[in-house]
């Protein structure tokens, strides 16, 4: 495991399964009467939320918990950030503090990756501008492992605004990593460019039309709806919302229509759901939609990442000493010597 | 919400290396057949037959024992007793000294362990810090109104006031020997074999 997760392509097929294995087991601590562990106890993680967030923090800080870490929650609004305080020294200030690990969430890309090479904590991306989600990756693929088993050749279909999501870039590496099929559908406005050199080196299909590949030859075995982001709505991407159901909603009928040709069909969503926007709240109600399944991954999985992250061996971290020393965010470290 | 299959068997990640060359046999699978049979009879006596008994696991080979311990207890009482798996991972005392493994379900028959007398099951009882992590892990999952232990192999040394109540072999050793226990159901092999130490 890399003592940081910025991105999901940090993350070997190895280590997206030992996550998942250790999320089960977590799972089950969920249903118990006494959801705690001692595993991390003395551990202290800290949830430095940028950025407006329900789920993900929640279950952030649940997790911490759970595991017996001691977690605090920041936001920049009520922190130094509003005094004008940089990134920097937020990141070197709570650093300094001696705690073991930094979730960001950070509206600007990469703002992981760079506090990662300042710090000597463990960095956790929980969102960072359009770039990744890993965590939310991890869920997604840890709700489909437990409908469908093995996702090696499964048909995955996630549909939306590609351009600004950061759930479609972290999940169509993991999907990758765990060998299933991709094919991506967004209107030519919310289809990142460059997109078709991606999509070669990676093995995953791209297409503007969403009927053809409902319709199409290959049978979907999951359809994951993007959240229309409604600061993009006034951007000129799409004429009206309407327009954009019409073209790339998950309707009742294309829902009846994925059920008539496979009944086990599952809708994810990352949420929060624009319902009547991207999904209709027949399919987000439907028996096929894992949506609230989702959710109750995410503790687990982020219980799972917390502890991979932080229960191994205290080796201390190469301290960071200037600035600009570039240790790689994803440095290995000593991988498997007990495996 | 669904869930992996229960039934499946689980995977053994660790100690899989080869036992070196020098090592020689201390119980052969004969051995192993009938010190198990033995525990089986001494843990229907110990109880008083098979009443509230349930039989857990520890990961990765305290499972098959705790298995056939079931197999031979159901042969004499006629009827099965539930059998379990309880995996111990997140208590440890020395996860900060190793890199980190995967935790793994803990897999408790229906009905619980509540009030029932659970007998954990382990290969070889050495320090005595695994046992100590099961029990904080049973405590999480309800109270039994008593708690045994059985081994295979007791080799001695132990770090904590913690002693099996039933005992395949006792197996004098010094701490730079090392106990290798292979079970068919993990390893294709059974037989239990020490090594090193000797040549001091």
């Amino acid at each position: 495991m890399t003592r940081h997760l910025i991105s999901s392509a940090d993350l070997t097929r190895r280590d997206v399964e030992d996550i998942l294995e250790t999320a089960a087991s977590m799972h089950d601590l969920q249903r118990r009467e006494v959801k705690k562990v001692p595993t991390l106890r003395g551990r202290t993680v800290i949830n430095f939320f940028f950025e407006d967030s329900t789920r993900t923090r929640s279950s952030f800080e649940i997790a911490g918990k759970w595991m017996s870490a001691d977690t605090i929650n920041l936001s920049a609004k009520g922190s130094s950030t509003s005094k004008g305080e940089s990134l920097r020294d937020t990141a070197m200030t709570i650093d300094a503090m001696a705690v073991d690990a930094l979730v960001i969430r950070h509206n600007a890309s990469g703002a992981c990756h760079q506090v990662a090479k300042w710090v000597r904590c463990s960095v956790i991306n929980a969102g960072d501008g359009t770039h990744e989600h890993p965590t939310q990756a991890l869920l997604d693929a840890y709700t489909l492992r437990t409908r469908l088993g093995d996702l090696d050749g499964r048909h995955v279909v996630i549909v939306g605004d590609l351009t600004h999501s950061r759930v479609f870039r972290s999940n169509v590496i993991t999907l990758k990593t765990l060998g299933a099929r991709v094919t991506v559908v967004a209107p030519p406005t919310l289809m990142p460019s460059g997109i078709a050199a991606w999509s070669e080196a990676d093995g995953f299909a791209t297409s503007w039309d969403l009927d053809a590949v409902l319709d199409g030859d290959d049978p979907v075995d999951a359809v994951m709806m993007l959240r229309v982001q409604r600061e993009r709505m006034s951007g000129g991407f799409f004429p009206t919302p309407r327009e954009y159901t019409v073209g790339y909603g998950l309707t009742r009928d294309r829902l009846d229509r994925l059920v008539a040709r496979n009944e086990d069909v599952l809708v994810l969503h990352p949420g929060p759901m624009n319902r009547g926007l991207e999904i209709a709240p027949e399919a987000a109600d439907a028996p096929q939609s894992v949506v609230l399944d989702q959710v109750s991954a995410g503790v687990a999985v982020r219980m799972a990442v917390l502890y991979h992250l932080l229960a191994g061996d205290d080796t201390p971290a190469p301290a960071a000493t200037s600035p600009d020393a570039s240790s790689a965010p994803t440095s290995r470290t000593t991988e498997g010597a007990a495996r | 919400m669904a869930c992996p299959d229960l039934s499946a068997p689980t995977q053994s990640s660790d100690d899989r290396s080869s036992i070196p060359e020098d090592a020689r046999d201390v119980m052969s699978e004969g051995d192993i057949s009938r010190a198990l049979r033995r525990i089986g009879h001494e843990i229907l006596e110990r109880n008083k037959g098979s009443e509230g008994l349930v039989l857990l696991g520890i990961p990765s080979r305290g499972v098959p024992l705790a298995r056939r311990l079931a197999a031979c207890i159901e042969d004499v009482e006629g009827h099965a007793v539930p059998v379990g798996e309880l995996d111990i991972t997140l208590h440890r005392d020395d996860l900060r000294r190793n890199p980190v493994r995967a935790a793994h379900r803990s897999r408790i028959p229906d009905g619980g362990i509540d009030d029932r007398v659970v007998v954990l099951v382990d290969d070889v009882l050495y320090s005595g810090r695994t046992i100590r992590a099961a029990l904080d892990a049973l405590s999480e999952l309800g109270r039994p109104r008593a708690v045994r232990l059985a081994v295979l192999v007791d080799r001695g040394h132990r770090e904590l006031p913690i002693r099996a109540d039933h005992v395949g072999k006792n197996l004098p050793t010094s701490r730079d020997e090392r106990v290798h226990v292979r079970v068919a159901e993990v390893d294709g092999l059974e037989v239990v074999r020490i090594s090193g130490g000797e040549s001091r």
